[in-house]
């Protein structure tokens, strides 16, 4: 397809978000029913154009069109297919119009299920995800515009980014971007519900489900981009505290508590006018996120300042949205009736305190971030805020979120019975305490805090398991009628406690991995062998191989346990032909839940390989416990009373069977 | 539990009989032990200035390189972890440390999540006894509003809206 068609497609997407920010609005002002109704075409109108145009640049890099400068400087026509689809949104341009086109996306969503939302709602909601649609097309537009072309057409492009052509990165940025913009939709829910200075349970029923899905969406792209940098990046740290991955984090945090506030608000209609605060934080940190990502301020202050075109775009969309929703907040805030009155030590209280720490710990995040960038701008002193400061102020942030989670689901709304609640977890914290004692004991004198975090890992999973056990009345009903509530518990209750039993996961694979990981560096020659963990490595042979855009160096190993073989691992330092680039392709055998690690270096110059292995025990459960999370998210949003909505007129049903026994 | 059992057992048999290793290069390492096994950690709060955010710990770039074995020189002419910091802040500047000081703005960084926890938990402490302090101050019906109360309740279930 020819690129001006998907340009020209941006262009009607423009014009057609600027007609469905200002008309369906207008029709809510006016009360006109007529106008109000515009907005769902107009959405999916939106939609249909934003599509043709990412179809179009998709196209163009699949037929390596060189033509189009975009694919000159990131592709390359012996990519593999599935590279040079994905390099689409492996680039600035590409990745806004994905960003885009999951805007587009899900206000064509709003627009076909929020058939049961009350008009006006729905008008003001898709009138500000126009809003957002006029910003981004806009910017695409006037800066980053992904069809400009090139004249004349070079033979062969740049190729892209070697440690892009990846799976991982494939999929990573869809991932995030879903997570990103999926939190604009309950940011266009508070907006909206502002403009109208009106909010119910019927609101926050509807955006649960947003801030749910864009939860366990941007859940899986952290995990992802995590998991990437492990495998990818070649010296396995899974965690860098870099901003990019902080800008990802700031928004998980404040959606994080999102969700547990919009619980609240759903169940005991209070704690609205924070629910609204936070929907309208956790899509101000996307942008925030996006912004930092996209402007080329992290790399430098300076960088930022000698091209400042995008980031002084950016930085005028962040200005204009989150200041804009922040000053509405602030003068219609006051009109949102506050609802449900409750003890501080209550189910609600403990989601206050949730919300309350993990609020700080995105404070901490943020402040961490933007700190070194704002003195450098204000008084040029250059200073780097690393991990360790993140690992201080985050892990006593988290702390007593982690240990106070299985208390929660424990107590009652309204008024909650802590000492019970206690008695209810003795035996998970008992069987904590076992496990830090196990960790203590076979560790021997290893880091202190490890059994520590063992413990808290345990204790946090089995409250989990706990919580389940007590709403289906395990050990204190018959098997029978246990088993019975059990198959009947809704899944909103299953799927908080997986969720909560993943983060346990995860803290078990941080703990271990972080404590007891097992490093070895040295050089070797074909032949040589070494001790990694529990394991020998032998480095059998050492060979070239050719792929399609890449040659490569493989070594390989064979792993013996106790003289026995268990296998072989092989891992590789590519360099990519077209630009030049090497990266190192990570060899990693999984054993259990641990995996062992063997990444190459230099040719030394005795002869031999540079050669970093890692014994990493446990190192999967961080990502497994991610994954978890992310399951309980979605099991919770396949909860009945969000699949069914808002109550309708009752159908024809089946008689239903009386209950045999009442309880 | 049997999951619980299974994993505390995979975790015994995991860690015995591991001892810690440190290498970075095989050339760069020190003689005495807990020398180089200060030299890591100290190693860990050091930036490669050029590089994106890495410490020299984890860094191939040759700076870094230079930077371990300075570290590595200095420890072992017996400068103690703060002698060593302070002689690459002298050389480098606060560029250099992974962890920001205390000194004059940075305590605002320190200080602002644990304000905002403070001061959020302050607010809403505050909020909840204004609003257990109002029951209290609720009156009694006006006439007007008896009358009305009055009138509603006895208007038949189905004409009011469930609420």
């Amino acid at each position: 397809m020819n690129p001006e068609i998907g340009h020209y497609a941006l262009v009607l997407a423009l014009a057609v978000a600027i007609l469905q920010t200002v008309l369906p609005i207008w029709g809510a002002r006016a009360n006109d029913a007529a106008l109000m109704r515009v907005g769902p075409s107009l959405a999916l109108a939106f939609c249909g154009f934003v599509a043709l145009s990412f179809a179009v640049l998709v196209s163009a890099y699949v037929r390596s069109d060189f033509s189009v400068l975009n694919v000159v400087e990131n592709s390359h026509s012996l990519k593999p297919l599935l590279y040079r689809i994905t390099g689409t949104w492996g680039n600035h341009e590409g990745s806004m119009l994905l960003w885009a086109l999951v805007l587009a996306i899900f206000g064509a969503t709003v627009a076909l299920f929020g058939g049961n939302l009350p008009a006006r709602l729905k008008a003001n909601v898709l009138g500000v995800q126009g809003s957002i649609g006029v910003a981004f097309i806009a910017f695409l537009l006037l800066t980053s515009n992904p069809f400009a072309r090139v004249i004349p057409a070079p033979a062969e492009g740049n190729d892209l980014n070697p440690v892009l052509q990846d799976i991982g990165l494939a999929i990573h940025p869809p991932l995030l971007y879903l997570g990103y913009v999926g939190f604009s939709v309950t940011f266009a829910f508070a907006v909206a519900a502002l403009i109208d200075g009106r909010i119910d349970a019927a609101w926050a029923r509807w955006v649960r489900p947003w801030a749910l899905g864009a939860w366990a969406f941007l859940t899986l792209g952290i995990a992802m981009g995590s998991y990437w940098a492990y495998y990818e990046l070649g010296w396995g740290g899974w965690w860098f505290w870099d901003p990019v991955e902080n800008a990802s984090l700031m928004p998980w945090l404040a959606g994080t508590a999102l969700i547990h506030s919009a619980v609240v608000m759903e169940k005991r209609d209070a704690l609205k006018v924070w629910t609204v605060l936070l929907a309208i934080l956790a899509f101000s940190l996307s942008l925030l996120g996006t912004f930092l990502v996209r402007s080329g301020v992290l790399t430098s202050v300076h960088a930022f300042a000698t091209d400042p075109t995008r980031g002084v775009f950016i930085l005028a969309i962040l200005v204009i949205f989150i200041g804009g929703s922040l000053t509405l907040f602030a003068a219609r805030a006051s009109s949102l009736r506050q609802g449900g009155i409750f003890a501080p030590i209550s189910r609600e209280g403990a989601l206050v305190l949730n919300n309350l720490l993990l609020t700080a710990a995105a404070a901490a995040v943020f402040v961490g971030t933007l700190y070194p960038l704002a003195l450098e701008a204000t008084t040029g002193a250059k200073i780097t805020v690393g991990p360790p400061y993140f690992n201080l102020t985050i892990g006593a942030l988290m702390l007593p979120v982690v240990f106070a989670m299985p208390f929660g689901p424990l107590l009652a709304w309204k008024r909650g019975d802590l000492a019970g609640a206690a008695q209810r977890l003795m035996l998970a914290f008992l069987l904590g305490l076992v496990a830090a004692g196990v960790a203590a004991y076979a560790q021997g004198g290893g880091p202190a805090l490890a059994p520590i975090g063992i413990g808290l890992a345990a204790f946090v999973f089995l409250g989990a398991v706990v919580d389940i056990a007590e709403r289906s009345g395990i050990g204190r009903l018959p098997a029978a009628t246990a088993f019975a509530r059990f198959k009947g518990l809704p899944r909103a209750a299953m799927g908080a406690a997986l969720a909560h039993a993943g983060v346990g996961v995860c803290l078990f694979g941080i703990v271990a991995e972080t404590s007891w990981n097992h490093e070895t560096i040295l050089g070797a020659k074909v032949g040589d062998s070494f001790p990694v963990g529990r394991y020998e490595l032998t480095l059998a042979r050492v060979e070239p191989r050719t792929g399609p855009n890449y040659r490569e160096l493989v070594g390989v190993f064979d792993i013996r346990q106790g003289g026995a073989s268990v296998g072989s691992v092989e891992s590789s330092k590519r360099l990519f032909t077209a630009r030049n680039m090497p990266t190192t392709e990570a060899g990693i055998r999984t054993f259990g839940f641990s995996q062992l690690y063997v990444s190459l270096g230099d040719e030394l110059p005795g002869g031999g390989l540079a050669i970093r292995a890692y014994w990493k025990p446990l190192v999967t459960l961080i990502w497994i416990g991610a994954l978890i999370m992310a399951l309980g998210g979605t099991l919770s949003l396949s909860d009945r009373r969000l699949r069914v909505g808002a109550p309708k007129p009752a159908r024809k049903v089946a008689p239903v069977p009386k209950p045999v026994a009442a309880e | 539990m049997r999951r619980l059992r299974s994993l505390l057992a995979a975790l015994a048999l995991l860690v015995v009989g591991l001892t810690p290793l440190h290498a970075v290069q095989p050339d760069e390492v020190l003689a005495d032990p807990a020398q180089e096994a200060r030299a890591r950690t100290l190693s860990k709060e050091l930036r490669c200035m050029v590089c994106q955010n890495q410490s020299i710990d984890d860094s191939d770039a040759p700076l870094a390189k230079d930077l371990r074995l300075l570290v590595r020189e200095r420890i072992r002419a017996g400068d103690d972890d703060q002698a060593v910091l302070d002689f690459l802040v002298a050389r480098y500047g606060e560029f250099v440390l992974l962890r920001p000081t205390w000194h004059g703005a940075n305590a605002i960084l320190w200080t602002a999540p644990f304000l905002i926890l403070i001061g959020g938990g302050l607010a809403i402490w505050l909020r909840a006894r204004r609003r257990r302090a109002a029951p209290v101050a609720v009156s009694a019906l006006t006439v007007e509003e008896r009358r009305k109360f009055d009138e509603l309740m006895s208007k038949s279930d189905d004409s009011i809206t469930n609420v």
